[in-house]
């Protein structure tokens, strides 16, 4: 029988190790596994390379994660956050090494990863410093610069539901980047708030296919960012 | 000729713009100025606004007690979805985008040049944290890109320009600038004005420009 659930975040990060590289799905707080990064934290694997489309807020989740020094080199889009100084501060020191990638190009990139397609041409950053080094191809008389696919060891990811198939849905913008890391990472991992039995999710609405999937823990009431950054909440306290 | 005269503020100059928004078109705003675009458009025309972050069909700021922290923008605020929403992932966004699928794209901006260059993520300072988000791919793959800004930054200097010195977000690709002095357009022969502010004269609007406009007001 196929039975995807782990019993504990610690469980389903039990096996990452130094030097993995981690996709970490959600766009600011929507869509952010934040027990899933805390149980990372309390594991200690350092460095990671992570893939965000930021850089976490506050001193909790993914800001954690960079702060615990766990983390040697982000790949996202957005690295400045309102509330937080952590990453810049790691950056500005020379502490941590960042990748910038459009945020459309991250996406794409890792959908590519995930898809078998190793590189793809885009129009995005033509004319801009960030195709510095990178190949440039005129089709159909538009400049085009080639980005390579992005894979990882393992994603974390956070659903609305889930079954034991790894079946899921997602909560309305917390989808975000989850459906094509679930794709690209060789181990995924998905805290779930509602664990449903098989068949309780419509097959016309399951968002990822369980096939994406190899790991889900529950965490029923996850908590929310933006409470534990205005509670001054640092983790791990 | 140094002294500054008013001419639009930002709530009218998102009110220009929105005059500018066609009946029936799938439009994606930017942070600050852009986003105020979304209340002016005017009474009888249905437009959808698209927000990178993975939502067609965005509406207003809900109330504090009706707010999702998992239902926001791509500023990271709370916003709603309209009756007939969609919501959808990342990769599907972007395709949206880089597609050629959203007609207008409504920006802020740092500098904008002549030949429709524009600067708008990053001043090239070496202390600066780059982040650049979606403006590259939002300026390469919508149809139409609209700019909204101050003619001018805080210490009076030009924003509209021949070159622009910060680095680009995109090359040639605004069509029109919205600005508190005046509309301009941006074609093949340079930045042609085609409407002033209440008050504001066409020298004026050149005083405060580093690049040479034409006047077709």
């Amino acid at each position: 029988m196929i039975n995807k659930q782990v019993e504990s975040p610690a469980a389903a990060v039990a096996d990452i190790v130094d030097g993995s590289t981690v996709m970490v799905g959600g766009f600011g707080e929507a869509g952010s596994p934040i027990e899933l990064l805390h149980a990372l934290i309390d594991k200690g694997p350092g460095n990671l390379t992570v893939i965000n489309n930021n850089t976490g807020s506050g001193h909790v989740g993914l800001a954690a994660l960079i702060e615990n020094r766990q983390v040697s080199k982000m790949i996202c889009s957005f690295p400045r956050t309102a509330n937080s100084t952590v990453f810049p501060d790691l950056y500005r020191a020379g502490l941590i090494e960042l990748e910038l990638v459009p945020q459309g190009t991250l996406a794409e990139r890792i959908r590519a990863g995930g898809a078998g397609i190793p590189a793809f041409f885009t129009a995005t950053t033509i004319g801009t410093p960030l195709i510095e080094g990178k190949e440039v191809r005129t089709i159909d008389g538009r400049d085009y610069v080639l980005e390579y696919s992005l894979k990882a060891d393992f994603a974390l990811l956070k659903s609305h539901q889930a079954d034991r198939y790894g079946n899921l849905t997602f909560n309305k913008t917390a989808r975000n980047f989850a459906p094509v890391m679930a794709m690209a990472a060789t181990t995924t991992i998905v805290q779930t708030a509602n664990l449903v039995k098989a068949g309780d999710i419509d097959p016309e609405i399951v968002i990822t296919p369980g096939i994406f999937v190899d790991r889900i823990v529950t965490v029923h009431d996850p908590a929310l960012e933006s409470k534990l950054v205005a509670e001054g909440v640092k983790y791990p306290s | 000729m140094n002294d500054i005269i008013t001419g639009w503020n930002r709530e009218q100059m998102a009110q220009r713009a929105a005059v500018d928004i066609p009946d029936g078109c799938y439009v994606n705003l930017g942070i600050g100025i852009p986003e105020k675009v979304a209340k002016y458009v005017p009474e009888g025309r249905e437009v959808i606004y698209h927000t990178e972050n993975g939502l067609l069909g965005m509406g207003s700021t809900p109330e504090p007690d009706k707010q999702d922290p998992e239902l926001i923008n791509a500023g990271k605020k709370p916003v709603s979805a309209i009756p007939g929403a969609a919501y959808f992932h990342h990769a599907d966004s972007f395709a949206m985008i880089r597609g050629h699928h959203i007609d207008i794209c409504v920006l802020g901006a740092m500098q904008v040049a002549e030949n429709g260059d524009l600067a708008n993520w990053s001043t090239g300072a070496a202390d600066a944290i780059p982040a650049v988000g979606g403006a590259m791919d939002l300026v390469a793959g919508v149809k139409t890109i609209y700019v909204i800004t101050q003619h001018n930054t805080r210490d009076g200097s030009a924003k509209l320009l021949k070159k622009c010195d910060f680095p680009l977000t995109g090359q040639a690709v605004v069509s029109r600038v919205y600005t508190d002095l005046a509309v301009i357009n941006i074609t093949r022969q340079g930045f042609e004005v085609i409407e002033l502010a209440p008050d504001i004269e066409f020298d004026y609007v050149q005083q405060r420009t580093d690049a040479k406009l034409i006047n077709k007001t």
